[in-house]
C-alpha cells in the first residue's frame, strides 16, 4: 500500500510539483492520474471524466523514459507521435533548440538532448493535463529553463501540470509533498 | 494505425533486420535437416511439408518475446497507449508489422527452400505459409503482451505459445502438402485468430502498464 | 475489509467438509479398485483393460480441471476475487499431475498392444499438449513476481487456452485420421461393455473427490501463505 488517505485538487492553470523522496510513490501517483493504475479506493477526476482510460485521453505524458528510438532521426521520431495524436511538429523543434539536431538519429543524442526531445512531444500532443516524472532530469541550466518556460506557458494558456521532481521547478507552482 | 505499423517496420529494416535474422534461420534449418536425416531426396521431399512449418514457427517466435518489450522498456508504450489509437489496434497493427517482417519473407523464401527438398507441390507450400503465418503472429502477440514485462520473458514465450499454435502447424503442414481440407481449416483458423487476438493482447498490454 | 472475510469464510466452511471428501475419495477409490479388479477380463486387451480404469478417469479428471481452472480464471478477471485467483492457481500443478498421471497410464495400457512405450495416438498427444498447456500456465504464475498481476496475467493465457483447447483436440482428431494413426484408445477400448461402466464411473468419482480434496487443501494453503506473507510484511511475524 503507497498511500492512506490522500486527497487533493489541481485547478486549471496551475502546477503542482510532487515531492518526496525516492520509492515515497511519486511515480505511481503519476501513473494512477493517467490512466494506468487503479486506485484500490476512492476516485480520480479530470472535470467530469472518472474512468481511467477516457482520462488517459487527455494527458500528456512525460515519463521516466525518453522513448526516443536509436534509430530514428529525432524528426521521425517527433513525426511520429505527431502522427499518433493527430497533430504536428511544427515550430516545437525550434522552441525546444532542436533544428539543428532534427536529422540526427536518436542514437547520436545526449541524454539532455533526448530529455528535450520529450519536451516537444509532450508540447506537440496539445493534451491539457500534464503529467511529468522527473523532466529537468539529465537538462542542463538552459534546458531546465525551457522546460520551466514550458510548463508555465502551459498552465497560462489554461492547461494543468503535475510534475514529480527533486528539484524546484523554479516556477510558481503549488507544492505536494510524499512521505 | 498506419503510422504505428509503418514505424515498426521501419525499426525492425533498421534495427539490424528482424526480416533477415528470420529469413537466416529458416535458411539454416532447412540446410542442417538434410544433414541430419541424409539426402534421400524422396525422404526430404516426404518431410519437407513438416520441417519448413516448423522452421517457419520458430523463426517466427524469434522476433516475438520483442515486440511489446522494446517499446515498453523505453517507454513508447505508455505514449501510444495514452494517444487516441485503442490498445485493440495498436495490438492489430502490432500484429501486422511482425507477420510483415517474419511471416510474409518466410513464405516468399519458401519456394527456394522447397526446391532444395524436392517438394513438388510448390505453390501448395508457399499458400499454406502465405495463410497461416498470420496466426503464428496473431497468437504469439498474445504471449508476447503477456510476457513483456518479465525479464527473461523470451524463455517462457515459446513454451506457452507452442500448444496453441498446434493446429496451425497441423493444418499448415497438412495444406503444404496438399491434404484435402487442410487449406481452408488453416485459413478459418488464422482468420479467427487475427480477429480474436488484438483482444487477448490489448487486456496483456493494458495489465503490463498499470505496474 | 469484506474482501478479506471470504477467504476466512472460505477457511471456515472447507476445514470441516475436508474429511469428508477425503474420505469420500478413498471410498470411491477402494470400490472402484476392487471392481476393476474383479471385472471378467476384456476378450481382447486381456487383463491389461484393467489400466482403462486408471486412464480415462484422470483423463476425464485432467480436462475437467482445465475448465475449472478457466471458470475461476473468469471469475477472478471479471469480478477481482482474489480467491477465485487462488482457486485458479491451485488447481494447475493437479491438473499437470492428472494429466501426466493420464499418460504414464495410457502408455502402460497401450504398450501391450503397441509393442513400444509411446505411439503418437491422437489422444495422447491431445493429452501431451493439455500438459504442456498447464506447465506454461504454470511457469507464467512464477515468472511474474506482483501476484496481482501473475494472477491477471495467467488468467488470460486460462481463458485463451480455453478457447483453443477444442481447436486443438479437433486438429489433433484431423491429424490422426490424415496420418491413419492408431486409435486404440477409444473411450474404453472398441466396447464398453456395461459391467466396465460401474468401475469406470466409481473411479471417476474417486478421482473427482481426490481431486477437490487435493484442491481445497492446496486454496487452505494459498490462503494461509498470502496471509503469512502480509503478516510478514506489515511487521508482525
Amino acid at each position: 500500500m503507497l498511500f492512506r488517505g490522500l486527497s487533493f485538487r489541481v485547478e486549471t492553470g496551475r502546477a503542482l510539483s510532487l515531492e518526496g523522496a525516492n520509492g515515497s510513490g511519486k511515480t505511481s501517483l503519476l501513473r494512477m492520474l493517467a490512466g494506468f493504475l487503479a486506485p484500490a479506493e476512492g476516485a480520480i477526476r479530470f472535470g467530469d471524466v472518472a474512468d481511467g482510460e477516457e482520462r488517459g485521453k487527455f494527458v500528456g505524458w512525460l515519463g521516466h523514459h525518453d522513448a526516443v528510438k536509436a534509430q530514428m532521426s529525432v524528426r521521425e521520431n517527433l513525426d511520429f507521435f505527431a502522427q499518433l495524436y493527430a497533430s504536428e511538429a511544427g515550430d516545437t523543434l525550434d522552441a525546444l533548440g532542436l533544428a539543428r539536431l532534427a536529422e540526427l538519429p536518436g542514437q547520436y543524442l545526449s541524454a539532455g538532448q533526448k530529455k528535450r526531445v520529450a519536451l516537444a512531444r509532450l508540447k506537440l500532443t496539445k493534451r491539457p493535463l500534464w503529467l511529468m516524472d522527473e523532466p529537468l532530469a539529465s537538462l542542463d541550466a538552459a534546458g531546465k529553463k525551457i522546460a520551466a518556460d514550458l510548463v508555465a506557458a502551459h498552465c497560462a494558456g489554461g492547461g494543468i501540470a503535475v510534475v514529480a521532481t527533486h528539484e524546484p521547478l523554479g516556477i510558481d507552482c503549488d507544492r505536494l509533498v510524499l512521505a | 494505425m498506419s503510422a504505428l505499423l509503418l514505424r515498426d517496420i521501419r525499426l525492425a529494416a533498421r534495427a539490424g533486420g528482424s526480416a533477415m535474422l528470420a529469413l537466416a534461420f529458416f535458411a539454416s534449418v532447412a540446410t542442417l535437416v538434410p544433414l541430419g536425416v541424409g539426402p534421400d531426396l524422396a525422404l526430404l521431399a516426404r518431410i519437407a511439408g513438416g520441417v519448413l512449418w516448423i522452421a517457419a514457427v520458430l523463426a517466427a517466435l524469434l522476433a516475438l518475446d520483442r515486440l511489446f518489450q522494446a517499446d515498453f522498456e523505453d517507454g513508447s508504450l505508455d505514449m501510444i497507449a495514452l494517444s487516441p489509437l485503442s490498445l485493440e489496434s495498436v495490438a492489430a497493427a502490432k500484429i501486422a508489422a511482425h507477420w510483415l517482417t517474419t511471416g510474409l519473407p518466410l513464405a516468399l523464401l519458401s519456394p527456394l527452400l522447397a526446391v532444395l527438398f524436392g517438394v513438388k507441390t510448390i505453390a501448395a507450400l508457399f499458400v499454406s505459409l502465405l495463410v497461416g503465418t498470420p496466426a503464428v503472429s496473431a497468437i504469439g502477440a498474445v504471449g508476447a503482451g503477456l510476457t513483456m514485462s518479465i525479464r527473461r520473458g523470451g524463455l517462457i514465450l515459446p513454451l506457452i505459445v507452442l500448444p496453441l499454435l498446434a493446429p496451425a502447424v497441423i493444418f499448415g503442414a497438412g495444406a503444404a502438402v496438399g491434404s484435402a481440407g487442410a487449406l481452408p481449416l488453416l485459413g478459418a483458423f488464422s482468420f479467427a485468430a487475427c480477429v480474436l487476438s488484438p483482444f487477448a493482447t490489448a487486456a496483456a498490454v493494458r495489465l503490463n502498464l498499470g505496474s | 475489509m469484506l474482501r478479506y472475510a471470504n477467504p476466512t469464510r472460505f477457511m471456515q466452511l472447507s476445514t470441516p467438509i475436508l474429511p469428508w471428501l477425503g474420505g469420500a475419495a478413498l471410498v470411491l477409490l477402494a470400490v472402484g479398485l476392487t471392481l476393476g479388479l474383479s471385472v471378467p477380463p476384456d476378450y481382447q486387451q486381456g487383463e491389461t483393460v484393467r489400466v482403462m480404469f486408471l486412464h480415462v478417469p484422470a483423463a476425464w479428471t485432467a480436462m475437467m480441471a482445465y475448465g475449472l481452472m478457466a471458470v475461476a480464471s473468469l471469475v477472478g478477471l471479471v469480478w477481482r476475487h482474489p480467491l477465485a485467483d487462488s482457486a485458479a492457481k491451485a488447481i494447475a500443478p493437479l491438473g499437470a499431475l492428472f494429466t501426466a498421471l493420464g499418460l504414464v497410464t495410457g502408455s502402460l495400457w497401450g504398450r501391450p498392444m503397441w509393442g513400444a512405450w509411446w505411439v503418437w495416438d491422437g489422444r495422447l498427444t491431445s493429452f501431451l499438449l493439455l500438459l504442456f498447456l498447464y506447465l506454461g500456465y504454470i511457469a507464467l504464475w512464477n515468472a511474474i513476481e506482483d501476484e496481482t498481476r501473475a494472477a491477471r496475467a495467467a488468467g488470460i493465457l486460462a481463458l485463451v487456452g480455453a478457447v483453443n483447447l477444442p481447436v486443438i483436440e479437433f486438429s489433433v482428431d484431423w491429424w490422426t485420421t490424415l496420418h491413419q494413426g492408431e486409435s486404440i484408445l477409444r473411450k474404453g477400448g472398441p466396447l464398453i461393455a456395461s459391467v466396465y461402466l460401474w468401475p469406470l464411473f466409481a473411479m471417476a468419482l474417486g478421482y473427482t473427490f481426490l481431486f477437490l480434496t487435493l484442491w481445497t487443501m492446496r486454496i487452505q494453503t494459498e490462503i494461509l501463505t498470502r496471509r503469512a506473507r502480509s503478516l510478514m510484511l506489515a511487521g508482525e511475524l
